[in-house]
């Protein structure tokens, strides 16, 4: 039987977690294969706690902060990104239902390879940067710092 | 009984550091209106108007202020703004005046063509970390504090809340 102090000490430890809110988990990248030809596709896993939703790659009006994966050049170079299907969603806050992403989702880059790769271990860095919200008060645009393994053949 | 007693300890622990954070506790806004006799100053800070015009709080006392930190991405703050306008509108002239602190990265290029288009009629300023610092750092906006003729901070407000709790807080303030 815990004592009521041990309940009482996780209640004061869940509160760092509260001053994060609305802050995406992006997982790390697994190791990508990347054949000498043709396209590879990576998908970033990214997800925000429930109540949470970001502003969608094409957001619904021009002051608000899109969604945004990008790159830096390296071994491999960025020939498209798949953004997650944005939802019409109505706040308490919005008069016309806004464009978000909220839950899980992924980012889709297809890559291909640059011509000056060699062959072997490398890495590749990128960053995604988003502005979240819940229902009644939004947060900094953050940007988080991806790195992403690479093995080319 | 037991069971219920923990409850009461979890929630009341989880309350109180709340109630003493001024980072956002929740997905529901946060007020609390002070007594006169718990009341803090209000730090001061000097910052530049879309004007080029020095603004300092300290200038204001004797005057009801509503303290406004925002940001041309926040949805709740654009809701506000219009309400905001309409208090500065009906109650300047009684002694009351908002001052709005944007947090925008990218500054007056941002905040500019935002408050033309809004047609905002009260002193818009942009913030510094160290005006954000003392008043708690600002992690979720809107944050607006209610500020009395003595220069006291009032009431906080995190998160949108309902225009009339401001206009009551105000007038009460204004009497």
């Amino acid at each position: 039987m815990k004592s009521p102090l041990f309940f009482a000490s996780l209640a004061l430890m869940a509160t760092p977690a509260l001053a994060q809110q609305c802050a995406a988990t992006v997982a790390e990248p697994v190791k990508l294969r990347v054949a000498r030809q043709g396209l590879t596709g990576q998908h970033l896993k990214v997800s925000l706690p429930a109540g949470c939703h970001a502003n969608s790659s094409t957001p619904s009006e021009a002051f608000l902060i899109p969604l945004r994966l990008t790159w830096n050049p390296g071994a491999l170079e960025a020939a498209g990104t798949e953004y997650p299907k944005a939802a019409l969603e109505k706040y308490e806050f919005s008069e016309k239902p806004i464009s978000v992403v909220s839950g899980q989702f992924e980012i889709v880059t297809k890559f291909r390879r640059s011509a000056t790769a060699q062959p072997g271990p490398s890495s590749l860095t990128g960053k995604l940067r988003y502005q979240a919200c819940n229902d009644k008060m939004c947060f900094p645009p953050k940007t988080v710092e991806i790195r992403l393994p690479l093995l080319l053949e | 009984m037991k069971t219920h007693l923990l409850r009461l300890i979890v929630v009341g622990g989880a309350l109180a550091v709340m109630g003493c954070n001024t980072a956002p506790a929740g997905s529901a806004a946060v007020a609390s209106v002070k007594p006169a006799e718990k009341r803090n100053a209000a730090p001061d800070f000097e910052l530049t108007d879309a004007s080029g015009r020095k603004v300092k709080l300290s200038d204001y006392k004797g005057k009801v202020v509503l303290l406004n930190f925002w940001a041309t991405w926040c949805g709740p703050c654009k809701l506000e703004i219009p309400w905001f306008a309409d208090f500065e509108k009906r109650y300047k002239d009684q002694g009351f005046a908002v001052l709005g602190v944007s947090m925008d990265e990218d500054g007056w290029e941002a905040v500019k063509p935002y408050i033309e288009a809004k047609q905002v009629n009260y002193r818009i300023m942009i913030a510094t970390e160290e005006v954000a610092q003392k008043y708690g750092g600002v992690e979720a906006l809107p944050t607006t504090f209610i500020i009395d003729r003595e220069g006291r901070i009032v009431s906080t407000h995190i998160g949108l809340v309902m225009k009339k709790d401001y206009e009551d807080e105000i007038a009460a303030l204004l009497r």
